[in-house]
C-alpha cells in the first residue's frame, strides 16, 4: 500500500529531480504492432509490401491462392491499424477487384475476425490466414456478393468459370472485372 | 496562515472527524494529524481529465470535499444536448469550451476552490504538465484516451536497479459509464493492473456481420449500419467523410435508411436511432454518473489522505435491474505491453563507432537477451523510425542499409529508446541507449 500524503510530502519539501525531457514515446499500439510485423509468418502464397519502412500501420498484402477457384489469381489486400490497436481490428479493403461471394465491389471484405469477432489476442496474421482461407473456401452462406453466392451454391462449374472469367479480365454479370492473372 | 483559519471552521467538521481521530476501519499505518487537512487544502494537486458527465460531478464533489487545486482538462465545447446531466453548463454556455465553463462555475460557487481550465487535448501536454500532479481522476469516454494516459504514467515512474521508486507513482482514479452500468477503479502504476493489463475487458464495439447488413438485414440498426459502410463510400454524396455531427449527413443517411427499412420492411428507423447508430451513442444515465463519480472521488480523498486503504482495485455496478454490484482485484498482467516495462539501459561506448549490426549481434549473443532475430524501431523527434527489420522483405530491403550505420548517424542520442521486438520475448521491449564517456580511448 502506498501512502501517497507521507511519500509526496518529502518530495515536494526537496523538490522533484529534474530529469532530462524524455522523447516521445511510442505508443502501445506501435509497440503492439512492431511485434504483429516482426513476427508475421506468411503462407508461401502471401507477401506484404510496406510503402514506407517507417510506418508499420500501413501496408498492403498480396495474396496468390496456389489452389481452389482463384489459384490463377493474383488479389492486393489494404491495412490499416489505427491509433486504437489492438482494441480495435486493422480496416481492412480488397484492392483487387474480385468475383467472390465474400468481397464486393467497393472491396468490403466479410471476415468474422474484421468485425464482429475480432480479438485483442488476435494479430495480423490471424486476418492473413483468415483471408487466405476465403480464397480456398468461399463460403456462399454469409455473402456480401449476391449474385456469386447463389451461382457458387447452384453450379460449381459455372462458378469457376466466372471466377476465371474475372481474373483473366471480362464481363461477369454485367459487372466488369479488370485483369489480375498472377 | 488563511488555511489553518480556514481549515479550522465549521465548514470542515466532517472531515476533521475523519482525518484528525483514530478509528476502527482507519488504515492500519494512518497517523490523525491537522496536517492531513492542510495537504489537502494546500500542496494537493488534482487533475481531473474530462468535463462532460462524469467530470462535473468529479468536479463538484472533489471541490466541496476540499480540494482546491484541481486542474480540469477536456478538448470538447458544450452541445445542447448535454444540458440535462452536465449540471455546470447553461444553455448560454452552448458552443463554449467545456472546461473552462466547468472552471469558472466552480470558482465562482465554491469559495476558496481554485480549478485551473485546460481546453485542449491530453496528448498535448507532455511529463513537464503531468509530473505536478498527485493524483489523475479520469471520467473519459475514450479507450484511446485512458491508454494514452495510462502510457503516460506509467512511463513517468524512475526505477533504481530495478526497483520501483514510490515517489514516481501518480496513482489514477477511473471512472466509466455506460447507461444503467458503470464502472471505477484505481490503478497504482507499476504496482497494480493497468488499463493495458485489462484492455481485454473492454466490451467491443457493437458490430454487426457484413453480411448480415448486407443481405439479411433484420433490425433497424442493420439498414442504418448498411448505409453507414456500404452506401456513403459508395455515392458519396458530399465529397466528404461522413460527419455525425452535420445534420445533412444525418438527413441523408435518415433517408436511405427509410428506403432500406421500407424494402425489408423493417420498423423503427427514427432520425434519432440514425443519429445514435452513425455517432455510436449510449444514451447516459446521470444517476450512473453520480454514482461513479461519488466512488471515484472517496478514492482520491482515501489516496491523499491514507486514512481508509484505497479499494482493491476494480468495482463493477450494474443498476439496469435492481442494483448490482462488486469489487475485485484485476491482476497485473505478466507480459502487459506498457507497464511491465522496467526500462533496461544499454551501455553503448562510442556511438560514432557503433553499428546497428553490432547491436543486433549483442543482442543475440547476450546472456541477458539471448535474441533470434530482432526487429528494431525507434522515435526520433517524435516519429517513428524503422531502424531495421529482418522478417519482412520489403522492410529488409529498405533497413538493410542502416545495418553499417553507425548510432550517430542513425540520429540517436543518448537516452534515446530502442523497441526490440523478437520471438523470444512476449512483448516489445524497450531498451535506453545510454552513451558512456567517450573520452576513453577504444580501438
Amino acid at each position: 500500500m502506498i501512502k501517497l500524503f507521507s511519500l509526496k510530502q518529502q518530495k515536494k519539501d526537496g523538490e522533484a529531480s529534474p530529469r532530462s525531457g524524455n522523447p516521445k514515446k511510442a505508443s502501445a499500439a506501435q509497440l503492439r504492432i512492431t511485434k504483429d510485423i516482426n513476427e508475421l509468418n506468411l503462407p508461401k502464397t502471401c507477401t506484404t509490401e510496406f510503402p514506407d519502412p517507417d510506418d508499420l500501420l500501413t501496408f498492403k498484402l498480396i495474396i496468390c491462392p496456389d489452389e481452389g477457384f482463384y489459384r490463377t489469381g493474383r488479389f492486393i489486400f489494404s491495412f490499416k491499424v489505427g491509433p486504437n490497436y489492438p482494441h480495435e481490428p486493422p480496416k481492412v479493403k480488397c484492392e483487387t477487384q474480385v468475383y467472390h461471394p465474400n468481397i464486393d465491389q467497393q472491396g468490403n471484405v466479410c471476415l468474422n475476425i474484421l468485425r464482429e469477432d475480432w480479438k485483442p489476442v488476435l494479430t495480423i496474421n490471424s486476418i492473413v490466414y483468415g483471408l487466405q482461407y476465403l480464397f480456398l473456401e468461399p463460403n456462399p452462406e454469409d455473402p456480401l456478393n449476391k449474385e456469386a453466392a447463389e451461382v457458387l451454391t447452384n453450379n460449381r462449374r459455372v462458378f469457376e468459370q466466372n471466377v476465371q472469367k474475372a481474373i483473366r479480365g471480362g464481363y461477369v454479370g454485367g459487372i466488369y472485372f479488370e485483369r489480375c492473372l498472377k | 496562515m488563511s488555511e489553518t483559519v480556514e481549515s479550522s471552521q465549521k465548514r470542515w467538521g466532517h472531515l476533521r472527524k475523519v482525518l484528525e481521530r483514530p478509528g476502527p476501519f482507519c488504515h492500519p499505518e494512518f497517523e490523525p494529524s491537522s496536517e492531513i487537512l492542510d495537504f489537502i487544502m494546500t500542496s494537493c494537486k488534482i487533475l481531473i481529465i474530462g468535463a462532460g458527465g462524469l467530470g462535473c460531478e468529479l468536479l463538484k464533489d472533489l471541490a466541496l470535499m476540499g480540494f482546491k487545486q484541481i486542474h480540469v482538462i477536456d478538448m470538447d465545447t458544450i452541445d445542447l444536448s448535454n444540458l440535462n446531466r452536465q449540471f455546470l453548463f447553461r444553455h448560454k454556455d452552448i458552443g463554449s469550451a467545456k472546461a473552462e465553463v466547468a472552471a469558472e462555475f466552480i470558482n465562482k460557487r465554491v469559495a476558496g476552490c481554485y480549478v485551473t481550465p485546460h481546453f485542449c487535448k491530453i496528448q498535448d501536454y507532455d511529463e513537464e504538465f503531468y509530473r505536478q500532479f498527485h493524483i489523475v481522476v479520469c471520467g473519459l469516454d475514450s479507450i484511446v484516451a485512458r491508454r494514452w494516459i495510462n502510457g503516460m504514467l506509467v512511463a513517468m515512474l524512475q526505477y533504481e536497479n530495478g526497483v520501483l521508486d514510490q515517489s514516481s507513482v501518480i496513482p489514477m482514479v477511473d471512472g466509466g459509464t455506460e447507461g444503467f452500468k458503470g464502472n471505477a477503479r484505481v490503478i497504482l502504476p507499476g504496482m497494480s493492473a493497468c488499463v493495458e493489463c485489462t484492455l481485454d475487458l473492454y466490451p467491443p464495439q457493437v458490430t454487426y456481420p457484413l453480411c448480415t447488413i448486407a443481405n439479411t438485414p433484420r433490425l433497424p440498426e442493420h439498414c442504418i449500419e448498411y448505409v453507414k459502410v456500404i452506401t456513403w463510400p459508395k455515392e458519396n454524396p458530399f465529397n466528404t467523410a461522413l460527419d455525425g455531427d452535420d445534420p445533412q449527413h444525418i438527413g441523408w443517411i435518415y433517408e436511405k435508411s427509410m428506403e432500406r427499412a421500407l424494402h425489408f420492411n423493417i420498423p423503427g428507423v427514427t432520425y434519432r436511432l440514425v443519429q445514435g447508430v452513425v455517432k455510436n451513442i449510449i444514451p447516459a444515465v446521470a444517476s450512473t454518473n453520480a454514482i461513479i463519480a461519488g466512488i471515484c472521488a472517496t478514492e482520491v480523498f482515501k489516496i491523499a489522505t491514507s486514512c481508509c486503504v484505497p479499494m482493491n482495485n476494480y468495482m463493477v455496478f450494474n443498476d439496469v435491474d435492481g442494483i448490482y454490484s462488486y469489487t475485485y482485484e484485476a491482476e497485473k498482467k505478466e507480459n502487459c505491453l506498457v507497464c511491465s516495462q522496467i526500462p533496461q539501459e544499454l551501455p553503448i561506448k562510442d556511438p560514432s563507432l557503433m553499428k546497428l549490426k553490432e547491436i543486433i549481434s549483442l543482442l543475440c549473443e547476450s546472456v541477458i537477451y539471448q535474441m533470434k532475430s530482432p526487429g528494431i524501431t525507434t522515435t526520433i523527434g517524435g516519429k517513428n523510425k524503422t531502424l531495421y527489420i529482418s522478417a519482412i522483405k520489403s522492410i529488409e530491403e529498405k533497413t538493410k542499409d542502416n545495418l553499417n550505420k553507425t548510432l550517430t548517424e542513425l540520429g540517436l542520442k543518448d537516452g534515446s529508446e530502442i523497441m526490440v521486438a523478437d520471438v523470444t520475448s512476449p512483448t516489445t521491449l524497450v531498451i535506453k541507449l545510454k552513451f558512456m564517456n567517450n573520452d576513453v580511448e577504444m580501438n
